[in-house]
């Protein structure tokens, strides 16, 4: 890879300042781009170091919100996020556990990666993202493929969670990436349920609306019957077809509701 | 070059790297610990698996330039200084844990991560943890097995299965 300059700020107000640098990238656990980088797909001249930055390290439960700082890894999410159970199990079974170790939720939901399975726990959650300069609703955070709300420059300091009555994540792994081939996460809030899905689309995660309704009204995996989303959005690849990927998410939404 | 310090099994140790410098070339490269391996390079296989801080990680996908100060393990600081095995390398000899060895320091780098944080495992949570260590010989019966008998448990001989 090309090399860079790499600023090691000790507090987000120092991190802030590095990332207003021409060419600045921050830097998570780098477990998506120092792959990137190898392959000179990116060259970021600076990267500026958020993970192990401590005011942006923590797991934190508090009037019915999981609050997770933006460096925390997936492994200590996975570990001490209980108080939101389909969250950390979610995070339990990203990658592998050396990854866990390292990848953080900030740079997960950052890259908005089409088949990461932050992305569908934040906007099945209905979930706040927190930056160093607003906070942004989900529901506009996630914009298309590997693109987001964010600015230039403006870094993931916290993601907040609130926690549902019941909520269940269901990945179809693709074994050898050990991404979502697709995934859905089903979130009841009273009688609101929201249902997010990974892993299918071309434009990233996104909120299969129809099937929302239904459970809205009926909670239970019969209540998709007939529903299908439509294959033309979809991604076809060597793993799967649109058609396969379209079949998976009925699948996983009825297993999702079942295990709730 | 930015000169990092690190205690590497104990020592304390210095190298100069650039900033894009892996941790695994800096190990092998810089301070001749080439017991870590690179298999894919990609963060997949694991056989450059080491402990940064007490946590097992890929050392393909991590800059040493970010660890100044950091204490890192490796399979070189497994067995005495003598040269005995530890508890670990010792199942993986006795239950044919390895077959061409490439993915072996990777392989008790993890089960060693593994046994901290769950000293009595599974066959089920031995082979989960073990997802990102790929073995290429297809040896995984005998690390499965290994990893078990090293965690104190009875595991199948060799003749019974």
């Amino acid at each position: 890879m090309y090399d860079f300059d790499l600023v090691i700020p000790a507090t987000v107000a120092e991190a802030s300042t590095a990332m207003k640098a021409d060419g600045a990238q921050a830097l998570g656990g780098g477990q998506t781009l120092l792959p990137t980088m190898k392959q000179r797909l990116a060259a970021p001249e600076v990267l500026v170091r958020l993970s192990e930055l401590a005011d942006i390290v923590s797991v934190n439960a508090a009037s019915g919100t999981l609050s997770i700082g933006g460096a925390t890894t997936h492994g200590q999410v996975a570990s001490e996020g209980s108080a939101y159970p389909a969250l950390a199990a979610l995070a339990g079974n990203i990658g592998d556990p050396a990854v866990r170790n390292r990848g953080t939720i900030g740079g997960s939901i950052a890259n908005n990666d089409p088949s990461a399975c932050y992305p569908a726990g934040a906007l099945g959650s209905g979930a706040t993202i927190v930056t160093n300069t607003r906070e942004i609703a989900a529901d506009d955070f996630f914009v298309d493929l590997f693109e987001t709300a964010l600015e230039e420059g403006e870094i993931v300091t916290g993601v907040n969670f609130p926690i549902p009555d019941a909520a269940n994540y269901q990945k179809f792994d693709q074994p050898a990436s050990r991404f979502a081939l697709v995934g859905v996460f089903v979130a009841k809030f009273g009688d609101k349920v929201r249902v997010a899905v990974t892993g299918a689309s071309n434009g990233g995660v996104f909120r299969w609306s129809e099937a929302e309704a239904a459970l809205s009204s009926n909670f239970a995996a019969d209540a998709i019957e007939g529903l299908a989303v439509d294959a033309g959005d979809l991604i076809t690849d060597l793993h799967g077809t649109a058609e396969y990927r379209a079949h998976l998410i009925t699948v996983l939404t009825r297993r999702a509701v079942q295990s709730c | 070059m930015p000169k990092i310090t690190m205690n590497i099994n104990g020592r304390e140790t210095s190298a100069e790297v650039e900033n894009r410098t892996l941790l695994s070339t800096a190990l092998r490269e810089k301070l001749h610990l080439t017991g870590t391996h690179i298999g894919c390079d990609t963060s997949q296989c694991g056989a450059c698996v080491v402990h940064v801080n007490g946590k097992a990680v890929k050392s393909c996908t991590i800059f040493a330039s970010e660890l100044d100060g950091a204490n890192i393990d490796t399979i070189e600081g497994q067995a005495s200084p003598d040269g005995t095995l530890n508890v670990i390398q010792q199942a993986f000899q006795d239950h044919h844990g390895l077959q061409c060895g490439f993915c072996t320091p990777g392989m008790v780098m993890s089960a060693a991560a593994l046994l901290k944080e769950n000293p009595k495992p599974t066959e089920a949570e031995v082979r989960d943890y073990l997802e990102g260590n790929i073995c290429r010989c297809t040896g995984y019966q005998g690390i499965v097995n290994a990893i078990l008998a090293a965690s104190g448990q009875d595991v199948p001989s060799i003749a019974a299965e």
